[in-house]
């Protein structure tokens, strides 16, 4: 069971949090010319690090707000959580 | 070689079993091979397999980090089916059916292929139109389908949850009476035995850490085990893709995440086919052992740890026990996870690549144990000749830029939602 620290409630069990993905994907900025390449990236291409990976999470079943989390994806050991208006 | 037969194990009972030949050998890697295959799973095994048997290369070596079969091969339910929708998956996982149907004799090594059938429950109108759909799609690309009423599933699993208040009432189901299992070492340890025979060298304990790339043609790997020149190079790492391609500057369309599943305790027969309880993330079978074979769902987060985490198990034996009540007594026996090449639109990718001589086998998400023959085959083919077989044409990396994705389930490009 992973123990995940919301930024607004504290730590709480994994049980209480959908997985977002990838944190790292920025869909392309509107209003201006995209290219099909970074269009497919944003959509498809993923880094998928082994190793330290930044994810967004959801605290669904409590305050229900979005956040990341900086996570180690072979041991699940995470790092950090912080608010998604923060760096991590 | 030394041909298995009922005759060859009555002749070795009377040696106690000492001298049977080693089934494959254990060689020293040699400076230089026309092909090395990456990863020795069931898709590497069987690329080599086919190298040899189908085009005639045999300078051949096989390289595996740890040991053969130790990877997803031998870490999965082994349910076969080509129950697919689209017509580029039906064909090419159909044709992979007809490699099973005589894969034992083939490869002189019982892969215990049991064609047991394999049914999808249903649990509205809505959902049993969708798999009559499936199912007529299915029929008209030559594959056995039937479309079960409630009645005749109940006759199939009449112990199953067919209360009133279930919560995911049955209303029937979608078959396919030629799907079913296979035992996944055997099929792993066939492989590997003809490889070898025909000349393939299987080299274990051998991780290849780098690649030899100059002018976008590749002409080596560097290993654990030194540097070795090959002409060819196929990658068959299954959840360890990104790693490697990684190092072939390569980014792709795909995420590891890992994959539980669990056995019970051995009973008497109870289960005849393999069964999906899609509502509550739940298939099951029962193996020749007697245990209740069960998996589910990914455990919902990128990962390379090759163990999951207890919720994921949780959730999966809830929504055994609300199709099938009776298992709340079974004991668990284990339970392991694998690490799987989640492709962003369900579907496996194989291809030439940008560099010269380098192809990629990958994106095979939960369902790559049935395509082990036919992966082999194409991926042998294409290798062989540097062009893809009209089997995994469709299966190529530029659809993610052409639009031309096949997402059999359409939940788009979140692998982890199920
Ligand atoms: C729990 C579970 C249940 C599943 N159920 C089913 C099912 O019912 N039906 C089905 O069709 N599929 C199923 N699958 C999926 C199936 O097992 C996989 O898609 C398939 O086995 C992947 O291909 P493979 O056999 O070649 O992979 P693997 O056996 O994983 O082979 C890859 C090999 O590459 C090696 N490797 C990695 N990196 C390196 C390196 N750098 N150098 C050398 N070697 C390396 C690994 O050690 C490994 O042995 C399941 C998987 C899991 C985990
Ligand atoms: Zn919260």
């Amino acid at each position: 069971m992973l123990e995940i620290k919301c930024p607004f409630c504290g730590k709480r069990s994994q049980n209480e949090f959908a997985y977002g993905g990838d944190a790292t994907v920025k869909r392309p900025a509107l209003g201006q010319e995209v290219s099909t390449k970074d269009w497919d990236d944003f959509v498809y291409f993923r880094d998928n690090p082994r190793g330290k990976h930044s994810e967004l999470w959801h605290h669904i079943s409590g305050c229900r707000q979005w956040f990341k989390v900086s996570r180690d994806t072979a041991t699940h050991e995470i790092f950090k959580t912080v608010r998604l208006e923060e760096e991590l | 070689m030394q041909k298995y037969s009922a005759l060859s194990l009555i002749k070795n009972a009377f040696s106690n079993h000492q001298n049977w030949d080693v089934a494959w050998r254990d060689p020293e890697p040699k400076k230089e091979y026309d092909v090395i295959i990456i990863g020795g799973g069931g898709h590497g095994l069987a690329t080599a397999y086919y190298l040899a048997k189908e085009h005639n290369i045999t300078n051949v070596a096989i390289l595996e980090k740890g040991w053969i079969g130790g990877g997803n091969v031998g870490r999965n339910t082994t349910i076969l089916r080509s129950n697919y929708m689209f017509d580029p998956s039906a064909h090419f996982y159909e044709f992979g059916m007809k490699l099973w149907e005589n894969l034992s004799i083939e490869l002189n090594y019982n892969v215990m292929y049991s064609p047991r059938g394999i049914i999808n429950l249903a649990h509205s109108d809505a959902q049993l139109n969708a798999y009559a759909r499936r199912g007529n799609s299915m029929r008209l690309n030559g594959i056995d389908a039937v479309l079960l009423n409630r009645d005749e599933v109940k006759k199939m699993i009449p112990f199953a949850d067919f209360s009133e208040n279930s919560r995911f009432p049955i209303f029937g189901g979608l078959m396919q009476p030629r799907g079913g299992t296979a035992r996944h070492d055997a099929v792993a340890w066939g492989y590997a035995r003809q490889a070898d025979a025909m000349g393939v060298d299987i080299i274990q304990n051998c991780e290849v850490t780098g690649f030899d790339v100059s002018n976008g043609k590749i002409s080596g790997v560097r290993t654990s085990r030194g540097d070795i020149k090959a002409k060819k190079v196929g990658l068959c790492v299954a959840g360890s893709t990104t790693l490697l391609a990684d190092k072939l500057n390569m980014r792709l369309p795909i995420e590891s995440h890992v994959l539980q599943a669990c056995v019970s305790e051995p009973v008497k027969p109870l289960l005849d086919n393999v069964v999906t309880f899609g509502a509550g993330h739940f298939y099951c079978s029962q193996s020749d052992k007697g245990e209740m074979v069960m998996g589910g769902d990914l455990d919902g987060y990128n990962s390379y740890a090759q163990r999951g985490n207890m919720p994921m198990i949780q959730h999966v034996l809830s929504g055994g026990l609300a199709v099938f009540p009776n298992f709340s007594r079974l004991k668990m026996l284990r339970s392991w996870g694998g690490i799987m090449d989640m492709s962003m639109d369900g579907t496996p990718i194989i291809d030439k690549t940008h560099i010269e001589g380098v192809y990629l086998n990958c994106g095979w998400c939960y369902g790559g144990f049935k395509a082990t023959p036919c992966s082999g085959y194409v991926f042998a083919h294409t290798i062989a000749k540097d062009e893809v077989h009209e089997l995994n044409a469709p299966f190529n990396l530029e659809r993610f830029h052409t639009g031309n994705i096949i997402d059999e389930k359409g939940v788009g490009p979140k692998p982890w939602i199920g």
